[in-house]
């Protein structure tokens, strides 16, 4: 049965002002139940206040094996983190 | 034999709880055995609301364990809608989606009672049993009109469970006494809506109400269908042979 379903990426928000999180799949008829299934199956523990589903198929994800020219290239460029400014010590919080 | 004679608040009580946890032991025998996946977690998540709810409502009416493990088929006061088989899922899906389109009418009744744990256990209660209602209703749409093979199983399903509605209305002496008391809400004050909501559903489901039949009654006094002891023996077996077991 579920096998004929499409698949469905559930996001949950876990709390008011934190974003959705991917949280994993379920396999549902249509986007009604889909919603239902991520709730039964995502949120039974308290962990969310608001679900999102988003069709599987309509995510567009980077190709794995462009993941050397896509990805790489960040390695070595360790000057675009903020970590070489001193910060004096009364700024706290940073 | 039946061997309670109790006042009409512990009746409704356990007319209440009885219903609750034979349909969420019920249900519970769909758990690994679901359809798919998904709508196992799902049955299983709606047989736990209903296990939490006759806890609650059986552990007011005495101890809870003992009355759910300790009674025999003729002390339950379930009606006879909710000890039905489970069938396929469609025929399962009948059952909760008129069982709990009853029972949340009877919640939003209930939360005015003059009794405080009746009116608090409802506005706890109607939140999950609003949601056990949609999600039937949606399964009811689905089905219904869904395939030719689901649309068939939706109606056989209807048809085994239609005869069993009119008991939800039906007022006895023990249940009288309770609405006298403004304990109890009187069901016969919502059959009109009830069946206008049902039939909504089955339209938009394409369904066909079935021809009413000679209603079937008793559940309430203990007269139950032989598929009651069928679902208590598994249940009931544990704590029976071994009476001191924990765990």
């Amino acid at each position: 049965m579920s096998g004929d379903w499409p698949l469905w990426e559930v996001f949950v928000r876990s709390k008011g002002g934190l974003s959705h999180r991917h949280v994993g799949s379920v396999h549902a008829p249509d986007a009604e139940l889909a919603l239902a299934h991520a709730r039964d199956t995502y949120t039974r523990r308290m962990e969310g206040v608001s679900l999102w589903v988003v069709a599987s198929a309509e995510i567009v994800a980077s190709d794995p094996d462009q993941a050397g020219e896509l990805f790489e290239p960040a390695e070595s460029k360790i000057y675009r983190h903020p970590t070489f400014y001193d910060i004096p010590d009364e700024v706290k919080h940073i | 034999m039946a061997t309670l004679a109790v006042d009409p608040r512990t009746d409704y009580l356990l007319r209440l709880g009885d219903d609750a946890l034979v349909l969420g032991q019920r249900l519970s025998e769909w758990c690994g055995h679901g359809p798919a996946l998904e709508v196992d977690i799902s049955l299983a998540n709606l047989a736990l609301d209903l296990v939490g709810q006759a806890t609650l409502l059986l552990d007011e009416a005495g101890d809870g364990d003992q009355l759910a493990f300790h009674r025999d088929v003729l002390d339950f006061r379930n009606c006879l809608l909710v000890e039905q088989p489970n069938g396929d899922f469609a025929q399962t899906i009948a059952r909760h989606f008129l069982y709990t389109s009853w029972q949340h009418m009877l919640l939003q009744r209930l939360t005015k009672s003059s009794d405080r744990f009746l009116s608090e256990f409802a506005h706890k209660a109607i939140k999950e049993i609003a949601y056990h209602r949609d999600l039937a209703s949606d399964w009811m749409i689905r089905l219904g009109d869904g395939t030719e093979d689901s649309a068939r199983r939706m109606a056989d399903g209807l048809a085994w469970m239609w005869r069993f509605v009119p008991e939800l209305f039906e007022v006895d002496d023990a249940l009288q006494a309770a609405i006298d008391a403004r304990i109890a809400p009187d069901p016969r004050e919502f059959e009109a809506e009830y069946r206008s909501a049902i039939g909504a559903v089955l339209a938009e489901a394409k369904l066909e109400a079935p021809a009413d039949q000679r209603p079937i009654l008793g559940g309430r006094r203990g007269h139950h269908s032989e598929h009651l002891g069928h679902l208590l023996a598994p249940m009931q077996f544990l704590p029976r042979t071994y009476p001191d077991a924990k765990w």
